[in-house]
């Protein structure tokens, strides 16, 4: 690790300011991810602006009926908050699937969405990788994928996101709130995260030097009921093979809204709108759920070694909705 | 620059933090790069918390930073100025163990010891979560409180390692302290 500066923000501007003025400067929040990097040597940074002392502390509902989730509202507040258990039980059970207690306490909203995928390659300094170091190769591709892409990789990376909380408010539409040098400004989830394509360094399309402020998540339609499914290799304290976060609609039998995000799967969280689709209108059947995971599953392109992927995702998203329709806990 | 040693003496790499550590206050410069777990351990000498993985994943290094568990090998130095740490060795006494170091040794909740002031500090800040009512990934009901089953004691400590595996012990130990009349009996 080289040494650093340090500079605690004393606001959104001045953090903004700080770093346009310092390349080689980074963001550092809860640190739960970046001080792990810097001990591994991914990231060599000059200067750490400190934002996790911002007033970004605050969950509010607006007028509309938004929440309004600071940036630096920790993961463990933003799970136990009430409105998010009532409201938003699929982001509450999101972040308590995710890491443990200790980090959970330490972690932020924006820091979540902004952690870097725990490919083994990327973070083995000794292996070539295109999201480390561009132009070097990926070395997951024929070797080993089992927390690998089944949806939407490219041949120069294959790497998953991490996040569990990111594929909640996926499925829920959230945006991100970010302020930069050019003013405040507003991302859709859907558009936050990218596929890898040619430049699997850039994980999302948030501008250089922008500062994450607040996740702005609209209210859930009438009647939904929600949550997150987590498939992984332990009980507890491990990233996703699969996830799911689904919220359903049904009135009389039939499906009226379905929302349907993927986890450990894709380069970002998979908003499963094939599935949404052939959802809508269909009887609120186990028939159904499959068909329609069937159909989102028909783009997957798995990987020598992580086939068994597509079916067990399949299978997670068919038992997640199921259990909303038939209103068991999953 | 060649000598990165002779960088980490200069000011601009460097930063004035105070802590309070157990009750004491300390007033120290550190080099920017220091955790809370290396502060306490090689400049303040408070050896309580343990250096497992240095990566956030074993959970030895865990104390009470502002009052909640949080494992101090990812936390910065700089970025805790002014922080109150209690650790293992700050609960109690030794002639007044704390009720949950007490139950470790009553259930015999550890082998080589060497987890164990992490996992103590972590079931306490765990107790103090469960009571404000914090839901955990095996709660079936989100809006109730729930009952501390093993179940419940597993996944909430599921951030400490112990590479002896004295899980079933541990477990006895934190469902002992939660009022338990026979933690053995606690539904699984």
């Amino acid at each position: 690790m080289i040494p650093f500066e340090y500079h605690r923000a004393t606001s959104v501007g001045d953090a903004v300011a700080t770093l346009a003025r310092r390349p080689g400067a980074m963001f550092l929040a809860g640190g739960t991810n970046l001080v792990d990097h810097l001990k591994l040597g991914l990231v060599a940074p000059t200067l750490l602006v400190d934002v996790g002392h911002l007033p970004l502390t605050d969950v509010d509902e607006l007028p509309d009926g938004t929440l309004r989730i600071g940036a630096e509202v920790r993961n463990s507040d933003l799970a136990a908050h009430p409105v998010v258990r009532t409201r938003y039980p699929v982001l509450s059970r999101a972040l308590l699937s995710a890491a443990s207690g200790q980090l959970r306490n330490v972690a932020t909203t924006a820091g979540n969405l902004l952690q870097r995928t725990r490919c083994a390659y990327f973070q083995d300094l000794t292996t070539p990788c295109n999201k480390r170091a561009p132009g070097t190769g990926c070395s997951a591709i024929g070797g080993y994928t089992r927390y690998h892409a089944i949806l939407g990789a490219s041949e120069h990376c294959a790497a998953v996101h991490p996040s569990d909380m990111a594929v909640a408010l996926t499925a829920l539409d959230a945006q991100v709130v970010f302020s930069s040098l050019a003013g405040e400004d507003r991302l859709p989830l859907s558009e936050f995260y990218r596929l890898p394509g040619d430049r699997p360094d850039l994980d999302t399309t948030l501008p250089p030097g922008a500062l994450i402020t607040a996740v702005d998540v609209p209210p859930p339609p009438q009647g939904a009921r929600s949550t997150y499914r987590k498939v992984r290799d332990r009980a507890s304290y491990a990233f996703a093979l699969t996830s799911v976060a689904a919220e359903l609609v049904v009135d009389d039998g039939v499906v009226h809204g379905a929302r349907i995000a993927l986890g450990g799967v894709a380069h970002r969280p998979w908003r499963a709108t094939r599935a949404e689709r052939a959802l809508l209108g269909a009887p609120a059947t186990e028939d159904s759920f499959w068909a329609a995971a069937t159909v989102e599953l028909d783009a997957a392109s798995p990987l020598a070694g992580n086939e068994f992927k597509v079916e067990l995702t399949r299978r997670a998203i068919v038992s997640t909705l199921s259990d909303l329709s038939e209103g068991r806990r999953p | 620059m060649s000598d990165p040693q002779a960088r980490t003496r200069t000011p601009e790499f460097t930063t004035e933090v105070t802590v309070h550590v157990d009750g004491t206050k300390h007033a120290v410069r550190v080099d920017n790069r220091v955790t809370v777990l290396d502060l306490l351990r090689d400049h303040l000498g408070v050896t309580a918390p343990k250096k497992g993985c240095d990566h956030g994943q074993c959970g030895a290094c865990t104390v009470l930073l502002d009052g909640r568990r949080a494992t101090t090998c990812l936390a910065l130095a700089v970025s805790h100025d002014g922080a109150d740490v209690v650790t293992a060795a700050g609960l109690g006494t030794v002639d007044a163990l704390h009720p949950v170091a007490q139950a470790f040794v009553d259930h015999d909740g550890f082998q080589c010891g060497y987890c164990t002031p992490g996992h103590i500090c972590s079931a306490v800040g765990m107790l103090d979560e469960l009571e404000s009512g914090a839901p955990s990934h095996v709660s079936a009901d989100l809006d109730q409180t729930a009952e501390l089953t093993a179940a419940e004691i597993r996944e909430r400590m599921s951030g400490n390692l112990c590479r002896c595996a004295a899980y079933p012990n541990i477990v006895a130990a934190i469902a002992s302290v939660a009022g338990r009349s026979d933690p053995r009996k606690v539904t699984p």
